[in-house]
């Protein structure tokens, strides 16, 4: 893969940084989702919630389906690929999608491998619970990190457990002596090149964002306060009573993550929020898939 | 000198430290309490505009950022930040800061896809410039001067106070353009000294 193009799909991540990546099913939907401050549209037939309500094997969205939110907005618009099926990639970078995410809200189409993402022009995002996640995604040509969480929910949890679990990584590589680094890239089962990027920069190769679970402005603070650099909406938008003062609401709450005092406002009289599912609860675990 | 770097969303971080770099302190621009400290120039950064323009108008910082501007502040816009500066944009009537005179054309090399490397001249410098999903300039007013252009297409242009680029130097290791807007910093302290 030419270096240059990884670069410049890394940097698009980095334009979209302090920004909500929404889900949204229709070109009306994705205007509200623009008009209310969404840095990127993610297109797909049904959202998590949906999926995990109705069962069944969910694949890539119908491309006409996506084409029609490409036409309603300037924003980037992405879609999803089930893991593993690089033929929908292939179908999703024919129709010049700006982002492809290698879901595990959709069913795995290959319980072993991942699509190499080194064999395509158009970037990948793609879910981790973990800097082994992460970094093994990393090195298969993503170039950008979202949470795994627990997609459909509403239920923050499991986004904030990865999200710990993977700055605590991060800080313990950062720490230890050069000389552990080899242990280290054998126990996360990635390579040595990137357990070394990591311990000298503090930081993963590339950018990442929070997803899975995101429903209200304080989990979204929560999220950034954590270290999420952007975060993810799936259905904790358009499956609360007012999407679009919702979704405003969460624009601003990424930005001013560290301001309670406009947390405060920003969370008044925002309408019922999704109902959401304990993840006790529900007995499919999408971050299961794919590790 | 400090700089005052707009953080409303985006890429602003890479041009906080592009200036720790070149040892020029800077402070994120969030909300707006954050306009009352003192600043002597302003970035607007990459980003997505759209975003970036009802922030400002949310956070009720729209107005004031206008008003520094015509009122000379130095200011320096990256993509995204171009758009928000100019006093046109194609194909919408909408428009945000404009105080720039020129038209730009969003999303002007199409999707991701067209996203680009160049190599080309900006002041006398090759200078390296990547595009993302970049807009170009379409027309300048008459007192707009052009600074690139690549293949016809205006890239860099300066209007007095105001510099414009559509690609991302914060994204390079080379300081040609930031060292450009320094500059025009240095020349206003060094006016409003002299009077």
């Amino acid at each position: 893969m030419p270096n240059e193009r990884y670069n410049l799909n890394k940097e698009l991540a980095q334009m979209l940084k302090g920004g909500v990546i929404m889900d949204v099913t229709t070109p009306e939907q994705a205007k509200i989702a623009e008009k209310a401050g969404a840095c990127a549209v993610m297109a797909l037939e049904r959202i998590p919630a949906d999926i995990r309500a109705a069962g069944g094997v969910s694949r890539m969205s119908d491309p006409n389906m996506i084409r029609g939110i490409q036409n309603a907005v300037s924003i980037p618009v992405m879609a999803k690929c089930r893991i593993g099926h690089f033929a929908e990639a292939q179908i999703l970078e024919a129709i010049e999608i700006d982002y492809i995410d290698e879901s595990e809200v959709l069913s795995p189409a290959d319980d072993v491998y991942h699509i190499d993402k080194t064999k395509f022009k158009v970037p990948f995002v793609c879910g981790a619970k973990d800097l082994g996640e992460a970094l093994r995604r990393i090195n298969e040509g993503a170039s950008m990190i979202r949470t795994k969480g627990e997609p459909g929910t509403g239920d923050v949890v499991q986004a904030v457990r990865h999200m710990r679990m993977l700055q605590s990584e991060i800080r313990r590589l950062k720490s230890i002596s050069e000389d552990e680094l080899y242990d280290a890239a054998k126990q996360l089962q990635v390579p040595y090149d990137l357990v070394l990027y990591v311990h000298e920069n503090g930081r993963l190769p590339v950018v990442n964002f929070a997803a899975g679970g995101v429903a209200t402005p304080a989990d979204a603070a929560l999220m950034m306060q954590l270290g999420a650099e952007g975060v993810f909406v799936g259905s904790g938008i358009f499956k609360s009573g007012n999407p679009e003062k919702r979704a405003a609401a969460i624009v601003k709450a990424v930005t001013n993550y560290n301001d309670p005092k406009m947390l405060a406002e920003l969370s008044e009289d925002l309408g019922e929020a999704m109902v959401g599912i304990n993840e006790s609860e529900i007995e499919l675990l999408m971050a299961e898939r794919g590790k | 000198m400090n700089i005052g770097v707009l953080a409303v969303q985006g890429a602003f971080a890479e041009h906080v430290s592009m200036l720790e770099k070149m040892n020029v302190a800077s402070f994120e621009i969030r909300k707006k309490s954050d306009l009352d400290k003192h600043f002597d120039g302003l970035i607007l950064p990459g980003g997505e505009s759209t975003v970036m323009g009802k922030l400002l108008i949310d956070l009720d910082m729209l107005s004031l950022i206008r008003d520094y501007i015509n009122n000379g502040m130095p200011v320096f816009g990256t993509c995204a930040g171009m758009i928000l500066l100019a006093k046109k944009i194609e194909d919408t009537k909408a428009s945000h800061i404009a105080t720039m005179d020129i038209t730009v054309m969003r999303n002007a090399y199409g999707r991701q896809l067209g996203s680009f490397n160049a190599v080309s001249e900006f002041l006398n410098e090759r200078i390296n410039m990547p595009f993302i999903r970049a807009p170009y300039i379409k027309t300048v007013g008459s007192e707009v001067k052009v600074l690139t252009a690549i293949d016809g297409k205006i890239v860099a242009a300066q209007q007095n106070n105001q510099l414009a680029v559509a690609f991302h130097p914060e994204l390079t290791e080379e300081t040609a353009v930031h060292e450009h807007f320094l500059n025009i910093i240095k020349k206003k302290i060094n006016l409003t000294n002299a009077n």
